[in-house]
């Protein structure tokens, strides 16, 4: 009998930690969810990757001397998800000035091919992206799965030509490492944030 | 010999569901995941287990279902390790000792199971239908929402399936439920 109640219990034991384990502690349910875990927990070294911006200037995407890169990830014609993102991340820029903390912001394509400097500029002027410290552009096409792949950022084709994405900010601290996400519209929580990691 | 056949046969079209799978969520999660536990359940079709297996193995196969639930999981079932561990779990894990412990659970606990079953479908039907974000990164949000009504179909239809029985007595052409128990010797 007491063998049999074992058998169970080991069985209820086993899986409890799978589960356990699987949801990282019965936190992450999602995907989306675990990559902001894991990120925090151990942040990621991002190469020093250079991209093109609306001007066809090149950019570095790791972060200069004393400041913090904010990166969303973009496709210039995207009707819905994008046009929030960019009206919330301009939101950002205007806090982020206002606390004097030294920041870029880039919108990075996931679209190299249709997102031209002249496509890219037309954007930034929509979402009055000055170019300095906030621009749009493009990585090589050669970079962008990496780019992808790092920020764990999952581009599917949708119904319509365009794409679905998770769309999100992500931080890049000033020892050039992917340290934080942040949903687009937490503008309190990026700042907070930022004053924190200010190098 | 015959039902490892079938089971065999069930675990090819879930392998040949590959690409379908990462096209639709319906596809991977209400076709492809089914057909592999019961490729499991199928290929242990004639086994039988003494009693006091019963409750661990019904717990494996309990643990099998949540982990195969998690969305995170249903992502990561998309990568190589995943898709593995996938087609090994389902079937040996989930559809082999579900099959194995059922004729030992009594009426009751089968009814409970039943009825979670139900509301659990319920539960992630009104998710899927309602959720503000994708819970799935690997699929579009309007695939999402389908699937959540898919749930509710499912849960629909099973609660039919299920209520045929209670309502109008047992039909002739459905196996007794105590035949499993004769089977296993009890």
């Amino acid at each position: 009998m007491l063998a049999r109640a074992f058998l169970s219990f080991l069985a209820a034991l086993i899986g409890g930690g799978i589960l356990w384990h699987a949801t990282d502690g019965a936190r992450a349910f999602t995907s989306e969810t675990a990559r902001r875990l894991d990120v925090a927990r151990s942040p990621r070294p991002v190469p020093g990757v250079i991209l093109e911006d609306m001007s066809g200037q090149r950019v570095p995407l790791l972060p200069q001397e004393g400041e913090v890169v904010l990166v969303e990830f973009i496709y210039t014609v995207c009707g819905d998800i994008c046009q929030i993102a960019a009206a919330d991340f301009a939101e950002v820029r205007g806090r982020l000035q206002a606390q004097d903390v030294k920041a870029r912001l880039i919108s990075v394509s996931f679209d190299p091919q249709r997102d031209t400097p002249e496509q890219m500029a037309i954007y930034g002027d929509a979402h009055e992206a000055d170019g300095v410290v906030w621009t749009v552009a493009r990585p090589e096409e050669s970079d962008l799965d990496g780019l992808l792949e790092l920020f764990d950022v999952t581009v599917i084709p949708d119904e319509w030509g365009g794409y679905q994405h998770n769309a999100a900010i992500h931080v890049i601290d000033g020892s050039g490492r992917f340290s934080a996400v942040f949903d687009t519209d937490a503008v309190e929580a990026v700042a907070a944030h930022l004053q924190e990691v200010q190098p | 010999m015959r039902m490892i056949c079938l089971g065999l046969l069930a675990l090819a079209e879930a392998v040949a569901l590959r690409e379908a799978a990462v096209s639709s969520p319906i596809q991977h999660v209400l076709v492809q995941m089914p057909l592999l536990v019961l490729a499991g359940a199928v290929a242990g079709w004639q086994l039988s287990v003494p009693r006091h297996w019963a409750v661990p193995l019904l717990l494996t196969a309990l643990t099998a279902l949540l982990f195969w639930m998690l969305p995170i999981n249903v992502d990561w079932a998309l990568t190589p390790a995943g898709e593995l561990v996938k087609y090994v779990s389902l079937p040996l894990l989930l559809g082999l000792p579900l099959r194995l412990s059922w004729p030992w659970l009594g009426p009751i606990l089968r009814g409970f199971i039943k009825a979670n079953a139900l509301s659990m479908l319920g539960v992630l039907g009104f998710l899927y239908t309602h959720a503000p974000v994708r819970i799935c990164n690997s699929y579009l949000v309007s695939a999402q929402q389908e699937l959540g009504f898919a749930f509710l179909y499912l849960a629909a239809a099973l609660a039919c399936l299920w209520a045929i029985p209670v309502l109008f007595g047992h039909p002739r052409w459905l196996p007794l439920s105590t035949d499993g128990c004769t089977k296993c010797g009890a």
